[in-house]
């Protein structure tokens, strides 16, 4: 019980205090069946720190981790070096154990990080501002769609073939509840995205359309003539990256007239971690900001004049407003969005072009190695970091085969879109400045020998 | 191009300080920090990378020409900036953080470090299943304390806070009742010491949100909840211990009405660490409750989160929790159910709530935070949960109303008012000057149900000594609030920053930095 100070001594003498003879006529209002004589039957007692140590390190001996393999996986969540600093950083306890601001003048470390991850964040994305964070990406995905839907009054959002679908499944599971009507394409494995048909769906009934980009097969496009085609509908273009690094190298979506960009911060300073936690960027035009979810940090200036943040605007937040909350958030990343705030501070625009070029290079260097292996073509004509190769056969066996050979070659199509056959031949490759040239052989040896 | 070359001006003291304005502004340890936009320079990084191994591009059209504007810092430079900042922050390293219905208890450093190891930390959602078998088996494990520690049925996993748990749990009433052809239930009631986000919840669900009444006591008026039950009626939302700090004696009877009437109850279980190990709330009737693992496991807030929030589930509810979940088989394998079988083995799945599985991260935390206490140390977390909150209130009654202390005791959180405050006084002031006092105040005006609620929560990581010094703190500043102290409206005089303009900030939004227009203005 280290981590519990009380003695039986302070226990009886707060228990005077009180006026109770025992813990038990402090439970006194829960109902006599209800109430557990002993601790619950089945489960172990407590253990010390060295036998929790050792049993939580065997079930994590039982993963192969990204470190001890050559490492392809994208779709969504990318592997990218972490500067030390970060991590040490997040886990001094005055970030790591501080709640949410409610007192702003005792937190003034987490609001104005959060006042400087927000501006990071709409630099980034090129929008006009940013919130404090969502959960991840897919959520804030499903955010913006409910944003679109409040601000034009329409329920019809338009969802691209890119899209990851995963997000298109979050987005589809909550369309059920809120009656969004959802126009869902499937990708195609080819070159170009499906832009021009989202164009020609686009009516007097849409609410936005979603795209993302890079998409889920890592392709490239414009989005300006997207954008154009959602203003004069007066709908709103809504666009989703995945993968942050690439706005170090490619376009943002603000500079193409997106009205909201969402987008996983994964990459920057957060790790892999099995899916989460992750940090969802949110970022919008400034005519929208009364309709964005999530929390907001604002500046303002304190009793004497000096400059301060507090958390702001949330009249739209769900404990003022209850039912007619914009959302049931509660919270947000916090710490996430502290390690992407610190490594894109050590990055800066210098850094993140480096990081983007590096990215980009060893991307370009190990989709022309792969090509030649015999059997595998390159879909995509535009990519930044990840691309998507047609191995001619199923792709899902032989990822499961290469893992049995300690390679890890990237997410085959046949796991996202289950049962589509037009797809099942697809792996999407992701390769980062922690890819190695050897890494990049040794999948092209593995792959050869496996579709021989 | 550097960002700012105006340089940045500290601000001035306080007004009336007998002290020399210092040069800097700083204090000697209090030290003022600037933005990371006015100290750092767009062509400045503390990240060195490798350089690219071939020219070719594949950007098509689209390769960045304009500047991010993003400012960077060098190491040292970085390491300071966010390490002064971490010193204007209050944590529960530091003392006390009795905010009640929030719950922030100590941290394990075990956790952090179990949550960093390789094999959890660094490995992809959409690896091959065998490759991460010992991830699935976290959140397998998992799974099983919770169903057995709630006595529920089924658990899902993969919800990200606990507003999203309370998501989870709407959604699958909703797919339930659909599935049942009733699909017309449309009315949740709600009742009024709920947390503000259950009737948010239920709207966002497309549910239609209905009021039920406190009684005196602060309990749900049992007899206006069963008068409104009906056909219309999809589920009672409902927050146990409540946030009034009482446990909900007619839950059990609530429950029963409540499926009698062919709807289902949602338990808020926000405040689970009360009754861990005392209590099943499957044995009270429960349908689905989420489970925020940062507060009853114990996880880092991280100054706003993540959280995480699991929610279990009722037999008749679990055929409808989303994907993806994990499941055991015979043989030892974990298998992960998601989109490609879940035909098969999960027909009625209501779908996907978020991208991969949730919140590995604080799996592991929670994971090891229980395994540490077994089920003997996590009843007796309940116990002394509830122990130190009780001690608070009865230490405090004599100089704070209590409105609900006669009531019986109070569970993991204890209630107090302004009641008997002088004009112009109230629960503000308090907080304020426990700032001074070196704490972080308790949770303000909520409940709504009582008059300038300060609700607090010590948790069961506080030692008697601790409890001493903030009681005797609050009786302090009480005492001060009720002589009519004037010097309490002006607090805290001591933090960083005296009382912030709330409303300037909501009035005129400055959301991002943005680079002074000139540079004469810049120097004002």
């Amino acid at each position: 019980m280290r981590y519990l100070p009380l003695t039986d001594h302070d226990r009886r003498a707060m228990l005077d205090v009180i006026g109770a003879g025992s813990i038990d006529d402090l439970f006194v209002d829960v109902p006599a069946a209800a109430r557990l004589a002993e601790p619950i039957a089945g489960l172990p007692m407590h253990a010390s720190e060295l036998s929790v140590e050792r049993h939580m390190t065997k079930l994590a001996r039982q993963n192969l981790s990204a470190g001890e393999a050559p490492f392809f996986l994208g779709c969504g969540a990318y592997r990218h070096h972490v500067p030390a600093s970060v991590d040490h950083l997040i886990q001094r306890g005055e970030f790591l154990t501080a709640y949410t601001p409610y007192q702003p003048e005792i937190a003034q470390g987490t609001l104005q990080m959060l006042f400087e991850f927000q501006t990071q964040v709409a630099r980034l994305l090129g929008t006009d501002v940013a919130n404090a964070s969502m959960y991840d990406g897919s959520t804030a995905c499903w955010e913006a769609i409910g944003m679109a839907r409040r601000i034009t009054k329409r329920g019809r959002a338009i969802l691209s073939g890119g899209l990851h679908p995963h997000y298109v499944s979050v987005a589809k599971t909550m369309a059920k509840y809120t009656g969004d009507a959802l126009d869902v394409s499937l990708p195609t494995l080819t070159a170009e995205g499906d832009l021009d048909a989202l164009i020609a769906k686009i009516d007097g009934d849409t609410s936005c359309v979603v795209v993302q980009y890079p998409d889920i097969l890592g392709r490239i496009a414009d989005l300006t003539p997207l954008a154009d085609a959602c203003h004069a509908h007066k709908a709103l273009l809504i666009a989703v990256v995945t993968e942050p690094v690439a706005l170090g190298a490619i376009k943002s979506p603000g500079e193409m007239d997106a009205d909201i960009v969402v987008g996983e911060g994964q990459s920057l300073g957060v790790g892999l971690q099995f899916g989460g936690p992750y940090v969802g960027l949110f970022g919008c035009k400034d005519k929208y900001v009364r309709q964005m979810p999530g929390r907001l940090c604002g500046e303002t200036v304190d009793a004497d004049g000096r400059r301060g943040f507090v958390l702001t605007l949330s009249t739209r937040e769900q404990h003022i407003r209850r039912e007619k909350a914009t959302s049931n958030i509660c919270t947000n990343s916090g710490l996430c969005a502290l390690a992407f705030s610190i490594h894109m501070t050590l990055l800066g625009e210098a850094g993140l072009r480096a990081l983007a070029a590096a990215n980009h290079a060893g991307a370009v260097a190990a989709a022309e190695r792969l090509a030649q292996v015999p059997g595998v073509s390159l879909v995509n004509d535009t990519f930044f970091n990840e691309f998507t190769l047609d191995l001619g056969r199923e792709a899902r066996p032989i990822v499961r085969a290469l893992a049995d050979k300690g390679v890890l070659a990237g997410v085959s199509l046949g796991r996202l879109y289950p049962g589509e056959q037009a797809l099942e031949n697809g792996l999407v490759v992701a390769v980062t400045e922690t890819t190695t040239p050897e890494d990049v052989e040794a999948l092209a040896t593995a792959l050869q020998a496996a579709l021989a | 191009m550097a960002l700012n070359q105006s340089g940045w001006r500290p601000t001035t003291p306080e007004a009336g300080s007998n002290a020399a304005p210092t040069f800097t502004g700083n204090k000697a340890l209090m030290l003022e920090e600037a933005l990371i936009f006015e100290i750092g320079s767009t062509d400045t990084t503390g990240v060195e990378v490798a350089a690219p191994i071939s020219a070719t591009s594949r950007l098509g059209t689209l390769a960045r020409t304009a500047p991010t504007g993003l400012p960077g810092l060098s190491e040292p430079e970085t390491v300071r900036h966010y390490t002064r900042l971490s010193r204007q922050n209050y944590a529960i390293d530091l003392g006390l953080f009795p905010l009640g219905s929030c719950t922030m208890k100590h941290n394990p450093r075990l956790n952090e470090k179990m949550a960093r190891l390789p094999g959890f930390a660094d490995v992809h959602p959409l690896q091959p299943v065998d490759t991460v078998q010992g991830a699935l088996g976290v959140i397998n494990e998992l799974a099983v304390w919770l169903i057995t520690l709630t006595g529920m049925h089924g658990v899902a996993m993969s919800p990200k806070a606990g507003a999203h748990g309370e998501l989870c749990g709407m959604l699958c009433i909703k797919a339930a009742l659909e599935k049942r052809g009733e699909g017309h239930r449309k009315v949740v009631l709600v009742p009024e010491s709920a947390h503000g986000t259950n009737p948010a919840t239920a709207a966002f669900a497309g549910f239609t949100v209905e009021d039920i009444p406190a009684t005196a006591e602060g309990r749900v008026d049992t007899d206006a909840l069963k008068a409104r039950l009906g056909p219309d009626v999809a589920a009672v939302m409902i927050t146990n211990p409540n946030t009034c700090g009482l446990f909900e004696r007619d839950l059990k009877a609530i429950s029963d009405a409540v499926h009698a009437a062919g709807g289902y109850v949602y338990c808020d279980g926000a405040n689970f660490n009360a009754i861990v190990g005392r209590v099943r709330p499957g044995d009270l009737g429960i349908d689905a409750m989420h489970i925020n693992l940062h507060k009853t496991f114990s996880t880092p807030h991280g100054g706003g989160g993540p959280g995480s929030g699991p929610t279990v589930l009722s037999e008749a509810l679990a055929p409808f929790g989303p994907l993806p979940f994990t499941a055991r088989m015979k043989d030892g394998h974990i298998a992960l159910i998601e989109e490609e079988t879940a035909d098969d083995d999960h027909p009625d799945t209501f779908g996907r709530m978020t991208a991969f599985h949730g919140q590995m991260g604080m799996f592991t935390r929670a994971l090891t935070y229980i395994l540490s206490h077994g089920a003997d140390g996590l009843r007796q977390v309940a116990e002394d949960a509830v122990l130190n909150a009780n001690y608070v209130l009865r230490s405090l009654e004599d100089t704070l109303d209590a409105p609900f202390a006669f009531a019986g005791p109070c569970m993991h959180e204890a209630i107090f008012s302004d009641e008997g405050f002088p004009e112009g006084f109230s629960t503000i002031d308090v907080a304020k000057a426990l700032i001074d006092e070196g704490f972080h105040p308790m949770t303000m005006y909520f409940p709504l149900v009582v008059h300038g609620a300060m609700l607090i929560e010590p948790t069961e990581t506080e030692s008697k000594a601790a409890l001493d010094q903030f009681i005797g703190a609050l009786r302090s500043v009480a005492k001060r609030a009720k002589a009519g102290d004037a010097s309490l409206k002006t607090a805290p005089h001591f933090a960083p920053r005296s009382r912030l303009d709330e409303t300037l900030a909501a009035r005129k939004p400055k959301l991002v930095w943005k680079e002074p227009v000139v540079a004469s203005e810049a120097a004002e």
